[in-house]
């Protein structure tokens, strides 16, 4: 019993390294043509990987359904780029990423977290 | 770098708001959405009945919107900026009078739970009506969890799917694990010894009315820290007396048209930017430049929109309406720059990013060490430090510590006229070494006046007309001088032809078939001028402060000009608030040294650099750089752009009605310096805030952690209750944001 305890706790350590870390979430959206939907709620950015081209404009459309003051905010802090989100309506935040990159987006606690993947043209 | 949209909602895609009065139904809403959608340029429209709103995206006016819901029978009205900030107010109450609720029911169970088992009212597990009493308790308690703590669990659940975890999975977790165990325990009672019976329905419940409290309290501090935003939005006036078809009538603000003719009259606020057409008057701009001193203000000047007019009654032409006007720029800009972060949080941040699975492991583990190590009751020492580690922690402290205080601290600026741009100048501003000040327009009024005439081989007249002849055909602010000074004798400007400028030196023009040079003392010795007999003068006149200009007419000297430009009346009490805070101060000029000595004298900075071309300016910043200084700069942010652009902190000194300088970190709204001095006191202030805050929560984090594990039982045998441990984590989000308003009281 004791052996058992101790495996299902070392498992599960292993599971939440894994889960949370090391795993690559495959759920991404590709940015093309049209804006990019994120629906913020509940902790998180859905979809919370986005592909994008460098050099064209891009717009992600952040649709807030949560109304707690911690969604109010996504900022793309390497960009330099902010915006406070309404609730319920659709705000589209456009700009251009100029260089290729990874670009963490998180509201102003970051505990919602996406990131931008910026690709090569 | 990537640069965002000067409007961060594409022309193509723009999202408007309309509020539709007199929908009785909810067939109306099909009505209302199917007319919305035919408008042409309409992407997408959706009513919300409950907030008779419709929501619009494309490219249409709100006019063609407004017109084809009126045709379809209803009322509409576009709802503006102030309407959405009333809104965002209203919902945050509404949340806010949620959370308490949630609070109250919570914790009202939570104690009922509590003092039922402290005081043994129920039967004991081991008889059927006692597991019937604790099952409904387990019932109760479940009924918290959805109720006060349901969106714990659904952020929780949609976060792990995310492969994410957040201040959610901890609570989830923590209170989930209380209530499973023991209403497992309800259910078996036998299956755990005995002494290790110990249900925690109470633990979860209040655990769960303490997180709300903590929620609840935090969002009534966070409304605090954006009321520089809201004070800012709140100088927009809602009306304009505007001048149509010969009558003066009173429109809203949104009507106002550019080129209006607007009426403002004494105690009045200025309703839009324009320009002075008809009067004048004293204005009150100290809501944006942070200048308590009334302003003059006389036909042909400019006056912004959230202003005050003091005294008399005037008429402006509209030229900057809605977004455009600089207050609504400023809005703009600092909501943007209070969402930016310095680089001090970004360790914060990443320390964010793997806390809470940290948080997760070490609760394993914890459970681990107890399970294997601990004394009896092993399943209760284990359940209560694991639930404990989770409570306990609190990334929110850590997430929040960084951008609450510079929301408080931009906010803060921009009420002392001090637009600070990203969170890294406000960090900067704070650790400046050196700052270089531009002399002309920053330390002076840069309004020079020509005070001296000295003229050899003729007229003072005809080198005045001359001068001003060819000075007219030059930008350069002591050009202007010369014309001016022509202008108030009345002397007419002789025309002259083929002008040129050589940077940093002076002009070349023709006039009369003579070649016309005028500028400095190098300029002429280059084109090999004799001035010997002008010598003593030009040296009399620059130790005085005045900038001496030769002037040569067909190879001779034709005599010297002396300008001045008088000293802002505050410089040298702002450079000694600079000095005081142990910062060296040097003035930067393209003067001559005699001439930059008497200024640097009189307001009294510590070292200055003379003679410099103004494309030099960036590269006298640079060799401070290269000395290990940091260095910020402070300039007008028009020739100076390059050198503002490779400081550490570019100053650029603007006007309350001209905001739009890009290459600065830092827009002064006032002319004086006093708002250099401002900004290093709010930067050091502000990076002192958040240093506390940082702290507070590292601290925190650290100590509390390793303390509800259990760490300090083996020595002096205490145990974090988990409850406890629930009301401090809801109090250290609250403390963080606490601390951050106190810089709301902060003066420079």
């Amino acid at each position: 019993m004791s052996i058992l305890i101790n495996i299902l706790g070392l498992a599960l350590t292993a599971f939440i390294v894994w889960w949370f870390w090391i795993y690559k979430s495959g759920a991404a959206a590709h940015a093309e043509g049209d804006a990019v939907s994120i629906v913020v709620d509940s902790g998180v950015y859905e979809p919370s990987v986005i592909h994008a081209p460098a050099g064209e404009p891009l717009t992600l459309r952040f649709i807030r359904k949560d109304s707690s003051p911690c969604a109010e905010k996504v900022i793309f802090n390497d960009l330099d780029i902010s915006a406070d989100l309404p609730v319920g309506e659709p705000y589209d935040l456009s700009f251009t990423p100029e260089k290729p990159g990874e670009y963490e987006f998180t509201c102003q606690m970051a505990m919602y977290r996406g990131k931008l993947i910026v690709e090569p043209e | 770098m990537a640069k965002a949209t000067e409007s961060t909602k594409p022309k193509s895609q723009k999202t408007q708001r309309l509020h539709v009065s007199d929908m009785s139904c909810a067939g109306c809403v099909e009505t209302v959405e199917k007319t919305l959608k035919s408008v042409s340029g309409v992407n997408d429209a959706r009513v919300n009945f409950a907030e008779r709103t419709a929501t619009v995206t494309g490219d249409v006016s709100p006019d063609t919107l407004v017109d084809a819901v009126g045709n379809a029978g209803y009322t509409a009205s576009v709802m503006d900026g102030d309407i959405a900030e009333s809104e965002k107010e209203n919902m945050e109450l509404g949340h806010y009078k949620a959370l308490l609720k949630k609070t109250v029911v919570s914790g009202v169970i939570g104690l009922i739970i509590f003092l039922v088992s402290m005081l043994n009212l129920l039967p004991p597990l081991e008889a059927l009506s006692g597991q019937v009493s604790w099952g409904v308790v387990s019932i109760l308690t479940l009924f918290v969890l959805t109720y006060g703590g349901g969106r714990f669990f659904t952020g929780a659940w949609k976060s792990f799917k995310n492969h994410n975890a957040n201040m959610d999975t901890l609570i989830a977790i923590g209170t989930g694990v209380a209530w499973v165990y023991s209403t497992f325990i309800v259910i078996f009672p036998y299956s755990v010894s005995e002494i290790a019976r110990h249900m925690y329905f109470e633990t979860a419940a209040i655990i769960i009315a303490f997180i709300n409290l903590g929620s609840a309290l935090e969002m009534r501090a966070r409304g605090k820290t954006s009321q520089a935003i809201k004070r800012l939005i709140g100088l927009q006036p809602k009306t304009a007396r505007v001048v149509r078809g010969g009558s003066e009538v009173d429109i809203p603000i949104e009507e106002v048209e550019f080129g209006d003719i607007v009426r403002v009259r004494p105690g009045e606020k200025i309703p839009v930017d324009g320009e002075l057409t008809e009067g004048s008057s004293h204005v009150d701009e100290s809501m944006l430049t942070g200048e308590p001193m009334p302003v003059e203000k006389k036909t042909g000047d400019e006056v912004a929109g959230g202003t005050i007019n003091k005294s008399g009654s005037f008429l402006f032409r509209a030229t900057r309406i809605g977004k455009d006007t600089a207050l609504a720029q400023i809005i703009d800009m600092v909501r943007k720059a209070q969402n930016t972060k310095p680089a001090i949080g970004r360790l914060a941040d990443r320390v964010s990013g793997i806390f809470v699975p940290t948080v997760l492991i070490t609760a394993v583990v914890t459970m681990l060490i107890w399970f294997n190590f601990g004394p009896a009751p092993r399943i209760t020492y284990m359940l209560v430090t694991t639930m404990a580690v989770l409570i306990i922690a609190c990334p929110c402290a850590l997430g929040l510590a960084t951008p609450i205080s510079v929301m408080v601290g931009v906010g803060k600026a921009a009420e002392y006229g001090v637009l600070i741009r990203r969170g890294d100048a406000l960090q900067q501003a704070g650790q400046l070494t050196t700052i270089v000040l531009d002399k002309t327009g920053t330390i002076t009024e840069g309004k020079p006046e020509l005070t001296a005439l000295d003229a050899e081989g003729i007229t003072e007249e005809e080198l005045l007309g001359i001068s001003a002849g060819v000075e007219a055909n030059s930008e350069h602010p002591l050009a202007e001088a010369v014309v001016e000074a022509a202008r108030k004798r009345g002397i007419e400007l002789k025309t002259v032809e083929s002008f040129g400028a050589v940077s940093g030196h002076g002009v070349r023009a023709v006039y009369g078939g003579s070649e016309v040079l005028m500028g400095n003392r190098k300029f002429m010795l280059d084109n090999k001028i004799d001035i010997e007999t002008a010598v003593s003068k030009s040296e009399e006149l620059s130790e005085s402060g005045q900038t001496v200009i030769f002037v040569a007419l067909g190879g001779s000297l034709a005599g010297v000009l002396g300008i001045s430009d008088p000293v802002k009346a505050d410089s040298r009490e702002a450079i000694k608030r600079l000095q005081a805070d142990g910062i060296r101060v040097i003035m930067l000029t393209g003067d001559n040294r005699v001439t930059a000595g008497a200024v640097a004298k009189q307001v009294g900075v510590d070292d200055f650099i003379a003679e410099v071309l103004p494309e030099d300016k960036a590269q006298e910043v640079s060799k401070l750089q290269r000395k290990g200084e940091k260095v910020g700069m402070v300039g007008d942010g028009i020739n100076d752009a390059p050198a503002l652009a490779g400081a550490d902190v570019g100053f650029a000194i603007g006007t309350g009605t001209d905001v739009a300088i890009e290459s600065a970190d830092i827009t002064l709204m006032r002319g004086s310096l006093h708002g250099v001095a401002d900004a290093v006191g709010i930067s050091k202030a502000t990076l002192r805030n958040i240093k506390e805050n940082l702290i507070g929560a590292f601290g925190y984090n650290t100590l509390a952690i390793p303390v509800a594990a259990g760490i300090l039982f083996p020595f002096i045998g205490i145990l974090l209750n988990p409850v406890i441990a629930g009301a401090a984590m809801a109090l250290s989000s609250v403390t963080v944001v606490t601390n951050a308003n106190r810089l709301r009281w902060f003066k420079p």
